[in-house]
């Protein structure tokens, strides 16, 4: 298991490299479709997210004693942010995506020019990943896109993911799709 | 019809199903667990699967955050109120909507208004089976969006496939289908395939055979065969948890066939997530919940 601790340094990342397991602590922003739209029109960015990692999510928050209090918090799939992700990644810094389902050549190929990641957390599992989010500091954004697609700004803990595509050109969706595919061609050879 | 004891039954129900995994899948999760390799990224998702499942049980909380499209199937009397029922479970809809075991989830197709407590048109989804015996089941099951999405419905032959109108024809569509979801759909993946019937009936009776309990026996020979040569051949695909590779790309797989007119030859293949959501009651003289199916 590999620590990562925000920021995310250039440095730190670019030795990851695919089936790493990764628990980071420290800054994340939750950004998905609207966001990724919003940035990618050219909207001013509300954050910093120089260093940062942007999560593909849109978690169920409740607001307790004027504190917000994440329910669940699973990951949304990425390959929706294809059209922008790389562009964005390059022009603001972001260091690392946090998703499931993997995303494709555009973005691998931002990720190998600026030392970036794409960290995979297990989709479905809102309720560990919910509990590895140690506070919300803040939300952005929340009244125009309402709060499934607003930035929101945690600070995790130990937060569980796996490299899946990293800034070495490799990425795990396309190995695993390729040879799937190759070994499906040989199952439909043979008859039951 | 006593409608407030009947709603308290329907409540409970929700709230076990949004949070408890059944038993059936629990077991098929563990054991995929430990066969597959001690280091792999596939033992590690399952593992992470593993914490999440205990993790919601005990805090009663959604195992996953989307509590997916509410399917409802009845198997009731002739004389039971069909309309009482409905009353019953909208109202335990909003009271679990407010607890939180269900997101705020049903969106108005036309305006995109979300509707805040998961009722509107179409939403719940019930289907009621008038049956012979006395008594009343319901079973619920909670249907995710990442993997309702790559369900698939294939109309044979298919020249891409080369797949023909015969069960060899039946195999490839379903192994597409397998490929085509991997990495989406939230995986190891559970299958509910139906051969026939219409568009709409196919993927009806696909989404049926989630009913049917994991380590359950096809009674027909023919596709419990078919059942044990997908699962074989699926899991040869090397997809694995999450897409990540390894022995495990499918918990389960069900299969039914319904007829169809001569001109048509449907496959249908519903995708369940590993967030297997499904659960069950019998509802006594006084609609009290008298035991759990699952």
């Amino acid at each position: 298991m590999i620590e990562l601790t925000y920021p995310y340094t250039e440095e730190e990342v670019r030795k990851l490299k695919v089936g790493d397991t990764v628990e980071l602590t420290g800054l994340l922003y939750t950004g998905r479709d609207a966001v990724h739209k919003y940035l990618h029109d050219g909207g001013k960015p509300p954050v910093d997210f120089t260093d940062a990692i942007i999560y593909h999510c849109g978690p169920v928050v409740v607001e307790e004693d004027g504190k917000f209090i994440v329910k669940a918090a699973g990951p949304t799939t990425s390959i929706r942010e294809e059209p922008y992700q790389g562009d964005i990644m390059k022009q603001y810094g972001i260091r690392g995506v946090i998703g499931k389902g993997g995303m494709g050549p555009k973005t691998l190929a931002a990720l190998k020019e600026i030392g970036g990641c794409y960290f995979h957390a297990i989709g479905g599992a809102a309720q560990v990943l919910a509990q590895r989010i140690d506070n919300v500091s803040n939300v952005y954004m929340k009244e125009e896109l309402g709060s499934p697609e607003a930035i929101w700004e945690m600070h995790v803990v130990k937060f569980p993911v796996v490299v899946t595509m990293d800034s070495h050109g490799n990425s795990l969706h396309q190995k695993i799709s390729d040879q799937s595919k190759e070994n499906l061609k040989n199952l439909c050879k043979d008859d039951i | 019809m006593n409608l407030e004891t009947l709603e308290e039954s329907l409540l409970e129900l929700i709230r076990v199903t949004s949070s408890t995994l059944p038993e059936d899948v629990v077991r098929a999760v563990n054991k995929q667990h430990d066969v597959e390799e001690e280091g792999s990224n596939a033992k590690y998702a399952l593992s992470v699967i593993k914490q999440n499942v205990d993790l919601a049980k005990e805090k009663s909380a959604p195992l996953c955050q989307d509590t997916g499209t509410n399917l409802y199937f009845i198997n009731c009397p002739q004389s039971f109120p069909q309309l009482d029922f409905i009353k019953a479970a909208e109202s335990a809809t909003i009271e679990a909507t407010k607890l939180g075991y269900l997101r705020q989830n049903s969106v108005n197709s036309l305006t995109g208004k979300n509707t805040g407590n998961n009722l509107g048109k179409g939403a719940p989804c019930f289907h009621f089976h008038v049956w012979e015996q006395e008594h009343t089941e319901v079973r619920f099951m909670m249907k995710g969006g990442g993997c309702e999405n790559v369900g698939a419905q294939y109309s044979l032959p298919h020249t891409g496939l080369d797949a023909g109108r015969d069960l060899e024809g039946v195999r490839k569509c379903i192994l597409d289908a397998v490929i085509q979801a991997q990495g989406k759909g939230c995986g190891p993946g559970i299958l509910g395939v139906c051969i026939g019937g219409d568009r709409g009936s196919g993927y009806i009776n696909s989404k049926e055979q989630f009913l049917r309990k994991l380590d359950d026996t096809n009674s027909d020979e023919t596709l419990k065969d078919l059942e044990e040569t997908i699962m074989d051949q699926a899991n040869q695909l090397g997809i694995g948890p999450m897409g990540f590779g390894g022995k495990t790309t499918l918990l389960g797989c069900k299969i039914d066939h319904i007829n169809r007119v001569p001109a048509s030859y449907f496959v249908s293949v519903s995708y369940m997530c590993w967030a297997f959501r499904r659960q069950g009651i019998s509802l006594d003289i006084d609609n009290k919940i008298d035991q759990f199916l699952y």
